[in-house]
């Protein structure tokens, strides 16, 4: 595949249009719509589908919040219009299979939405990366870029805890061929990056210390090069967290869709 | 002589059952104040947490030295009951050593085996003493955590003094009895030469062997009624004690939170206001709503009696603080301290029902008066804290119900959340963009 190759980006009603159904939904979530950053995941995760032919679709403008962020905050009410309105937009399309970058997105569709009529096999990009990994249809070369290189991942907690998906990341990671280095508080154990229900959208009560800080530290303190994400908001926290360190020079944060589309050369 | 005790030990046993059972009376009617919640669903699954959560104490073995260290007592606890049984028996009847004309060579072979758990007990109720006060572990220090304050450290040294004292009183006894067995004294020859010294009180019997027949008649007494006292009195202190968790460990692990862990309670209370509001079918308008209750909680009575039960069962052990982000960071949230607070509020309402009855009603609440919005503002919704406690608590799911009754009752969010919440309303994100804009980040692909 060469660099200048379009890549398609076919929306549900495009394939609705075309009397199509797609393999799975492609779920972006605000965060992969909006922020500058993680729009470049958005982007290398939508390469990697076209790059192994996997027939999917997104929303698009169709798309809207889960309303995680409203229903962890407390707001009952709004979070249930959002997941009312979504889940009427999904069945509308008799979406099955649903794959997001988001995790708390991946939670909230996964074991929320059932409760409120929808009903959708859910899965991280994580996982949906493992998937293609362990079927063949990625293969990635060792000695690639990556050889020699500390990556260090940093669980979030929608996915770990959460959902109990602590080895998918690191088998994607694994594949690369890098050194994989764990933080001293990991899987079950991993620390918030102090993102997480609602605080993103608002200051931290007054403490000691700003938690994406403590988190970072304790990632510096592996000696990675690279930090690996797989959550929008850990992206930022930890990205806010390797400045305030002064160390974005020498310490990268990257989504694990960026790393397989890096050692892709997409 | 002996009848005189058995009158004594009798009223004894009949004193503690009765605070014992008007303590549990009001316990399950402080937890009986919350909320209905169905937790009968997968019984198979349930009964398999509890054996692996309380009664092996699975989760206590992520830390093993300590975990071995609680599993020392906690076996103690169990094994030497068994032995109280025949302690209380012996009490009842004037006997002695009940069991062991029945049991013949097994006999000592059973004591000594408690003797030496007791013995482990000890050792392990001193190394836990030196955790606090030596080696000063942080999430029991006061200092580091305000929840730490002077009744959950009392309560905390009380209860390891008193089983320090309880089996040196155990094999002290055993030592005498020993002794007054060998010199044929009395009833205690009886046994002599079926039931010889004993593991570990062997070595406490040259301490007591210059003392005369009644000097050892009146140490074996003591020792007798000090340990059996103290197990009755520890049964009904405990009712008030962190260590409530010896028994309700089970019942609250077999009631454990079967959801993913990041799967919040449904509220279908507001589904249907939503549905109306949405225009789905589905809802029926005619329906008369679902009873006006209250959005969240502001007190424990709009908690459900699962989290009332939680509440009851906190070991106080502060492994979830320790990992809680928010505390770790100085937050003034503390999960410990949540369900600590949940508990006192429980106490409180029971000591009012005790005072001026059922009606009791002091106007306060869990939110504001033991629970501030600052606290659990902070929380990161983690799950750390579920996640780490032994006894499977979910501080998490209390402070999600406070958070609820702050935003929807008293529409007191912070400033920012009702940006975000607007935000969502309006823009279909959080974000104040245009929803129109959502795809423009496909722009740059389809060129
Ligand atoms: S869920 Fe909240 S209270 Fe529990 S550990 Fe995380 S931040 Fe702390
Ligand atoms: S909630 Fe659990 S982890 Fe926290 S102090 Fe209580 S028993 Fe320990």
């Amino acid at each position: 595949m060469t660099a200048d190759t379009t890549y398609k980006v076919p929306t549900m009603a495009e394939m609705a249009a075309n009397g199509e159904e797609p393999e799975v939904l492609f779920w972006v979530g605000c965060a992969g719509s909006f922020d500058d950053r993680y729009k470049k995941v958005t982007v290398a995760f939508v390469k990697i589908l076209n790059q192994v032919g996997v027939k999917f679709a997104v929303l698009g403008t169709e798309e809207s919040c889960t309303g995680d962020p409203a229903r962890r905050a407390g707001n009952e009410f709004l979070f249930q219009m959002q997941a009312v309105g979504n889940i009427q937009v999904l069945n509308g399309y008799g979406v099955k299979k649903i794959v997001t970058a988001c995790p708390h997105c991946f939670n909230t569709l996964k074991n929320e939405y059932p409760e409120l009529g929808g009903q959708y096999e859910v899965i991280h990009h994580s996982q949906f990366l493992q998937q293609l990994i362990d079927a063949g249809k990625i293969t990635l070369k060792g000695g690639g870029t990556f050889k020699g290189r500390r990556i260090t991942f940093h669980d979030s907690c929608y996915l770990g805890r959460a959902n109990k998906v602590y080895e998918a990341p690191r088998e994607v990671l694994q594949t690369l061929d890098a050194d994989l280095v764990e933080m001293k508080r990991c899987r079950t154990k991993g620390l918030c990056c102090g993102a997480g229900g609602a605080q993103y959208f608002k200051e931290p009560e007054p403490g000691r210390k700003d938690i994406n800080v403590e988190r970072t530290e304790e990632a510096l303190a592996t000696g990675a090069d690279t930090i690996a994400v797989a959550c929008p908001f850990c992206m930022t926290m930890m990205t806010d967290g390797v400045k305030n360190k002064d160390r974005e020079d020498s310490v990268k944060v990257y989504d694990l869709a960026e790393l397989v589309a890096q050692a892709y050369s997409l | 002589m002996v009848f005189f005790e058995q009158i004594l030990f009798v009223l004894a046993l009949a004193a503690a059952g009765w605070f014992l059972t008007r303590r549990i009376g009001l316990i399950r009617r402080a937890i009986l104040l919350g909320r209905p919640e169905d937790r009968s669903d997968h019984p198979g699954e349930r009964l398999n947490i509890m054996l692996r959560v309380a009664f092996g104490q699975k989760k206590m073995m992520t830390k093993p030295l300590v975990g071995l260290m609680h599993f020392v007592i906690y076996l103690g606890f169990i094994i030497i009951n068994i032995e109280v049984l025949e302690i209380i028996l012996d009490g009842i009847f004037g006997t002695h050593r009940l069991f062991a004309p029945y049991l013949g060579g097994v006999y000592p072979f059973i004591i000594n085996t408690f003797e030496i758990l007791a013995l482990g007990v000890l050792l392990v109720c001193v190394g836990f003493l030196a955790r606090r006060y030596v080696a000063k572990v942080a999430r029991f220090q006061p200092e580091r955590h305000r929840e730490m304050g002077r009744w959950p450290r009392t309560d905390a040294t009380l209860i390891l003094v008193f089983e320090i004292l309880l089996m040196t009183a155990f094999l002290t006894w055993n030592a005498s009895d020993s002794l007054l067995r060998e010199r044929g004294f009395g009833h205690y020859g009886e046994l002599r030469g079926t039931v010889g010294s004993f593991v570990v009180s062997r070595f406490i019997e040259p301490l007591l062997s210059g003392l005369g027949d009644p000097g050892l008649v009146a140490v074996e007494r003591f020792t007798w009624w000090f340990h059996i006292l103290g197990i009755l009195g520890f049964a009904v202190y405990l009712t008030y004690s962190k260590h409530l968790h010896i028994g309700l460990a089970f019942p609250n692990t077999y009631y454990s939170d079967l959801r993913p862990k990041g799967q919040i309670k449904n509220m279908p209370e507001i589904t249907k206001e939503v549905q109306l509001a949405l225009g789905i079918p589905g809802a029926d308008p005619t329906e008369p709503p679902a009873e006006p209750g209250r959005f969240g909680a502001k007190d424990v009575r709009d908690l459900s009696w699962k989290n009332l039960m939680d509440a009851y069962s906190c070991t106080e052990c502060g492994r979830c603080t320790a990992a809680c982000p928010a505390n770790l960071t100085g937050k003034k949230l503390s999960p410990r301290k949540i369900m600590m607070d949940t508990r006192d509020r429980l106490e409180d309402l029971q000591r009012g029902w005790q005072k001026t009855g059922p009606d009791f009603d002091d106007g306060k609440s869990l939110l504001g008066d033991y629970i501030t919005a600052e606290e659990i503002n902070a929380c990161t919704t983690c799950q750390a804290c579920v996640q780490e406690c032994p006894v499977n608590i979910n501080p998490l799911d209390i402070i999600q119900q406070l958070r609820r009754y702050r935003i929807m009752e008293e529409a007191q969010a912070p400033g920012s959340w009702n940006a975000m919440f607007s935000n969502i309303e309006n823009n279909m994100a959080p974000w104040k963009f245009s929803p129109s804009d959502r795809f423009n980040w496909a722009d740059q692909l389809k060129q």
